[in-house]
């Protein structure tokens, strides 16, 4: 269908951005527009006043900075799939960017929109939670930082408050050797992960886990970190055995739904098969690493 | 504001007009330019049908709004044939038999010529994986895997 009409505002600045969020409570962000003009056509949003922040080009950049990476939150994810530095220090970034909708969809969807938009079946925000990213948020009020972590309170909810707009997520650096993995199933590529799993992986010197991350997501309102299957890993030998124990603990750790394209069920068992499979992936890679 | 005077390059030609700033971009190039090879299948950006080229890239048609392409460039399927001359992608998808009803075409081959200046020799998976964001309810895809192979061959002899 087509979208209820709006009053349509384009500011070129991040002050000018914030302001109106401020003046006009019925406003939305137009960022890439590939979730909410979707919702727009479909009656489900009828924003009063559309605020185009295409024209803010100042939040459009990927930098090393820090020793980690700066990306403003206006960045296409096709520009943040092809960057060079991503793909050398984060490839589990570049990964999982490919999963990201379609090539047409990442032409003009942001990295700030999606994490912004917080689908639970989303896959930047569960790398935002993998790489323990931090949000950097404007206001009328100033800026705030916010970790990834306390960033995603429920489905489609983030700790946004009204009048505030995401400008940039920074990844701390990985440390070197660090092997990574990801793992998505969907009914069609392109689609909504029915559930994914991406992981990192560092071996000590005496080929123990030194340290291991899990996050995943489509298996509650939110992407999750999996604290206890992450500590299962932490100084123990990796093996065959203890991948299957991580896949059983990961089925505690998780409140999967039932909907319209998976049973509860479903999800919880896809979740560990994935998360196996990419610790396998992550664990191959770290052992490549060493050499 | 609720109107703007919009002016983009579609197919090569500089076009102007009065347009509602909730007019999508599909919308425009169908009703106000009557060109009406870009194709609606979905309206949320599911199908692909809509695919035109913005700046040379590909986008969805039904979710971007006119004035987001005020200053820029759009092609169309129009835009593909030079003086009744088809595009190679055209006549490989003629000599493959890459459609049936049509409907879906015009939205694959922009997707296409977007891929091949991305991958010129593309495998069959990659043709699977980058145009699986365009849907087609007849073909059942293989033709249109062969004609985009046909497709590929025939642009790097540089026909």
């Amino acid at each position: 269908m087509k979208p209820f009409p709006f009053d349509y505002i384009a500011p070129t600045s991040i002050a000018e951005a914030v302001a109106l969020l401020t003046s006009e409570p019925d406003a939305r962000i137009l960022a890439g527009g590939q979730s909410l003009v979707p919702m727009m056509n479909l009656h489900l949003a009828q924003p009063a006043v559309l605020v185009d922040l295409n024209g803010v080009t100042s939040l459009n950049y990927v930098a090393e900075r820090a020793g980690g990476l700066a990306v403003g939150a206006l960045t296409r994810q096709r520009s943040l799939e092809r960057a060079p530095q991503v793909r050398q220090r984060w490839p589990v970034l570049t990964e999982a960017l490919a999963y990201v909708g379609h090539p047409a969809i990442r032409v003009r969807g942001t990295i700030g929109g999606s994490l912004a938009h917080a689908d639970p079946a989303a896959e930047l925000p569960m790398l935002a939670l993998l790489l323990d990213a931090t949000l950097t948020v404007q206001s009328a009020q100033g800026e705030r930082t916010i970790a990834a972590r306390d960033f995603f309170i429920g489905a489609l909810t983030t700790a946004l408050n009204p009048g505030e707009i995401l400008t940039e997520i920074w990844f701390p650096a990985l440390p070197a050797q660090t092997g990574w993995g990801f793992q998505e199933v969907a009914r069609r590529f392109g689609d909504f992960a029915l559930a994914a799993a991406a992981t990192t992986l560092r071996l000590d010197d005496q080929n123990r886990c030194s340290e291991a991350r899990i996050a995943l997501a489509g298996v509650g309102a939110t992407p999750v970190r999996a604290p206890r299957s992450e500590a299962l890993l932490h100084g123990a030998a990796i093996s065959t055995g203890l991948l299957q124990e991580v896949a059983r603990t990961i089925a505690t750790e998780i409140e999967p739904e039932s909907d319209l394209h998976a049973s509860a069920a479903y999800r919880r068992q896809a979740a560990g098969v994935l998360t196996v499979r990419a610790l396998h992936q992550a664990w191959q890679r770290a052992e490549q690493a060493i050499g | 504001m609720k109107q703007l005077h919009l002016q983009v390059v579609v197919n090569g030609i500089p076009r102007q007009a009065e347009v509602p700033v909730w007019q999508t971009l599909a919308s425009f190039l169908r009703e106000d330019l009557r060109l009406t090879g870009t194709h609606l299948g979905c309206e949320h950006g599911v199908c692909g049908a809509c695919t035109v080229l913005l700046d040379g890239e590909p986008v969805r048609s039904c979710l971007l709004f006119a004035v987001q392409a005020n200053g820029h460039e759009v092609l169309t399927v129009e835009g593909l044939a030079q003086n009744s001359k088809l595009h190679p992608i055209q006549r490989a998808f003629q000599e493959h038999h890459g459609l049936q009803c049509g409907f879906c075409t015009s939205g694959f081959l922009l997707a296409t010529l977007a891929l091949l200046r991305e991958h010129p020799s593309p495998t069959v998976e990659e043709i699977r994986r980058e145009l699986a964001g365009n849907l087609c309810r007849c073909t059942g895809y293989q033709h249109i895997v062969a004609s985009v192979l046909a497709a590929s061959e025939l642009m790097r002899e540089g026909a």
